[in-house]
């Protein structure tokens, strides 16, 4: 759950507490497992923060609120292409299209159940997704037919996509297209029923490109000796380790594809085994930035509560223009929103029939930095909108993604005046100051947050300042450090001559020594001193020696 | 006479003289002797009990420092290293796990060595004990000061020593009790080991004792609300 971690206190100190008073019981946490606002965040600790809305619900549109003749029934995708808004109306096959509007949100278009000039069955079966491509090129996954149209603006066809002769794939497979997209050299990337080796890839052409992005299946050590020793009916009923498949997937303004796993297995993802959401490069690589304090994987509280429980299970995900994706939790019927390092935004939402809640939410995505929800269950399109909190919030991340840091701080500083525990404004505070030359005070907002990675940065040029400042402290500093210990021979050396000195023991003047006499004469009388000293040294270690052995 | 008037015009002379006038030449020699001790462990453990160069005085005082050092790296140590949730935070908890395992060990080291002819006394592990915890504070202030001024990419010299500080104490321990008991090194390594198997039964009848005497004066309790309630 939590990521691998440095040595904190707060597991030490419990681990700690019950082992040396066993007697005690540590209290549960079960603070972290409720909360009472709609929003919330997970904080550094992993503690709930409740927070206000970022988003408020602005609508939800039924069947009827649409003014559709039939009612909607098991709708499985929505897709917002420019002002339009797709929504494939598996049960009647039929899809809908819907245009934008500030008053109300969204009002129908049109409707349509069919094409035109396809070589065989212009009626569409089930269709449960579709991709627009930038000529406006319309590609649906029409899954009663086992086929992927590729239609025009007007609906005439194109092409279509079909099962590809693979030796990866049995002969048998029955071409179930589930969800697609395209890019902006129109290749479609869909996601097939029973296939689970990863996205299917086509060019243009409509020739098969391969597979791309399969999702790793955990494995186990133990379960791995465990099998070496079992029998073959043991290993047989055994579960199968296959890899999850993805439940949805959604192309970024940058044409990489975001790719949802409805993950169930809560002990490959606390093991980080498996990923919830990737981010998937042309080959296929997970290249989502993780750096978040905890995994960007919904709720990190799995119990059972009001019903539901196990990990989050994303049945769909969204990218915005700024770098913020949003998953769809279709187990708790939550929105999780994670910035570009993997921070969380917000979380909210739930199961439920009132407005902002869902049943069996479906499908996500957004309308500029709106965001609109398919519900399958309830039949219902969900509209959020982002409130004033929700816009500091995404103003203060534009502005500084735009170099304004000013700007930046300023909106953080709002977000911080509404909500003090907020942790990404102070990140965000931090972050600006950074930039803004202004190392001091964004240590300080960096270490409330515990960001040690942005904190050092800070420190480092901190330092630097401070020793280009205090440059001749420095330098006496580390001078002294050095001279100090060398120092200590020479001295004992002057006193020595001090002891000896002509000063104090000049040799008696009726003598008359000539100069080479008297130099010789000081030599003798500091040898002399140097043995005594010797001696004085040799019998206190005796007296000491003989004091330890009694 | 002439070497004490030179020996006090440093600080180091005129600190060592203004504690023995204060608590007596033979604490600061003992005090001075734990120095010995880490450095020279065999031949200082030996001589710490043999020779009685060390004193309750000193060992508890090593002790103090230990707690207060470990207390003041909570708060002082920067976050890099150690991030503290302080509303957990219990300070009395937090003094306790330190002093009731190291009791433990005293306690459980002592029972199973005085029945295989281990030579100590209890009063002599408990010192040994305190004076193989020297390192521990000695490397641990200067390391929480190291602590401030590096950043994350020079955390692996904060590592390694803060590791050293606990495993030259591991060693100094490991020394001690061979030498307190008169044990060979095997016969050494195997009551430490019994020591800790001690350590785990005493847990274990302690948390029994707790659990016996919570029922028991739940019992009472109860008995006393009856009676109230009828009364």
């Amino acid at each position: 759950m939590k990521k691998p971690v440095t040595f904190t206190i707060k597991r030490i100190g419990a681990l700690m507490a019950a082992a040396a008073l066993g007697i005690m019981s540590v209290p549960m946490q079960a603070h972290a497992m409720e909360h009472r606002s709609y929003t919330y965040i997970y904080d550094y600790w992993g503690d709930v923060q409740d927070t206000p809305d970022l988003y408020e619900v602005f609508n939800v549109f039924t069947s009827a609120e649409l003014g559709l003749d039939t009612r909607m029934n098991n709708p499985n995708g929505i897709t917002v292409a420019g002002d339009k808004v797709y929504i494939c109306d598996t049960g009647n096959n039929r899809i809908i299209v819907l245009g934008t509007d500030d008053q109300v949100g969204l009002v129908l278009l049109d409707e349509f159940d069919s094409i035109k000039g396809a070589p065989d069955n212009n009626q569409l079966s089930g269709p449960t997704d579709l991709a627009v491509s930038e000529d406006g090129n319309i590609f649906i996954a029409d899954k009663g037919n086992n086929r992927i149209l590729k239609v025009d603006p007007e609906l005439h066809y194109l092409m279509e996509f079909t099962l590809p002769i693979d030796s990866a794939l049995p002969a048998d497979t029955i071409f179930l297209p589930n969800k697609v997209v395209v890019d902006t050299a129109e290749r479609v990337y869909c996601i097939c029923d029973g296939v689970n080796k990863g996205l299917l890839k086509y060019e243009a052409d409509g020739t098969f490109a391969g597979f791309i992005g399969a999702t790793k299946a955990p494995y186990d050590l133990l379960d791995y000796i465990w099998k070496k020793f079992a029998t073959q009916e043991q290993i047989d009923r055994m579960p199968v380790d296959v890899p999850t498949e993805y439940s949805n997937i959604y192309m970024d303004y940058e044409g990489f594809i975001y790719a949802s796993v409805p993950v169930a297995d809560a002990q490959a993802l606390d093991d980080l085994k498996v990923d919830s959401v990737r981010r998937l490069n042309l080959l296929g690589n997970n290249i989502l930035v993780n750096n978040g304090n905890w995994l960007n994987c919904g709720d990190i509280y799995w119990g059972s509560a009001g019903g539901y429980s196990g990990p989050s299970m994303f049945s769909d995900v969204t990218a915005m223009e700024n770098d913020i994706y949003v998953c769809l939790d279709r187990n708790r019927g939550r929105l999780f929103g994670y910035d570009d390092q993997g921070r969380m935004v917000f979380g909210f939402g739930g199961n439920g029939n009132i407005d902002g809640y869902f049943r069996r939410p479906i499908g996500i995505d957004h309308i500029g930095y709106d965001l609109v929800v398919l519900d399958s269950a309830d039949c219902s399109i969900t509209y959020f909108v982002l409130s004033d909190f929700g816009k500091c919030i995404y103003g203060a991340i534009d502005e500084f993604d735009a170099g304004h840091y000013e700007e930046s701080a300023a909106l953080w500083q709002k977000v911080l005046d509404i909500d003090g525990n907020y942790d990404l404004a102070y990140i965000g505070m931090g972050r600006a100051c950074l930039r803004q030359e202004n190392y001091r005070e964004a240590m300080n907002y960096f270490e409330l947050k515990y960001d040690d990675d942005n904190w050092s940065k800070a420190f480092k040029e901190y330092r630097k300042e401070w020793v280009q400042s205090h440059l001749f402290l420095t330098v006496f500093v580390l001078l002294l450090i050095f001279l100090i210990p060398l120092s200590i021979e020479k001295v004992r050396n002057m006193r020595v001559e001090v002891a000896t000195s002509d000063v104090f023991r000049f040799p008696d003047p009726e003598d008359n020594m000539t100069r080479a006499e008297i130099r010789e004469y000081h030599k003798k009388q500091r040898q002399e001193y140097r043995e005594r000293e010797k001696a004085k040294k040799e019998a206190r270690k005796l007296a000491k020696l003989s004091s330890n052995s009694r | 006479m002439a070497q004490t008037s030179v020996k006090e015009k440093n600080i180091v002379g005129s600190v060592a003289g203004w504690f023995k006038k204060t608590f007596g030449p033979k604490y600061w020699d003992s005090m001075k002797f734990s120095l010995y001790c880490i450095t020279h462990p065999l031949d200082g453990f030996w001589d710490l009990t043999h020779e009685k160069r060390g004193t309750y005085a000193a060992a508890n005082t090593i002790l103090f420092l230990t707690v207060l050092v470990r207390i003041l790296s909570l708060k002082y140590t920067s976050f890099i290293f150690m991030q503290v949730y302080w509303e957990d935070i219990n300070i009395f908890l937090y003094i306790a796990s330190i002093l009731f395992p190291l009791a433990l060990f005293v306690v459980g080291n002592w029972a199973t060595t005085t029945l295989f002819d281990g030579k100590g006394r209890l009063g002599q592990v408990y010192i040994g004990t305190c004076y193989a915890l020297t390192p521990y504070p000695l490397m641990q202030v200067p390391l929480m000061i190291i602590s401030n001024v590096i950043t994350v990419n020079e955390r692996q010299f904060y590592s390694v020593l803060a590791v050293l500080s606990l495993v030259w104490c591991g060693l100094l321990i490991i020394a001690a009790m061979g030498q307190i008991h008169e044990f060979s090194g095997a016969k050494n390594i195997l009551f430490l080991v019994f020591s800790l198997f001690a350590m785990l039964v005493m847990v274990f009848i302690l948390m029994l004792f707790f659990s016996m005497i919570t029922q028991g004066i739940g019992y009472f309790y109860s008995l006393y609300r009856e009676f109230m309630f009828r009364a």
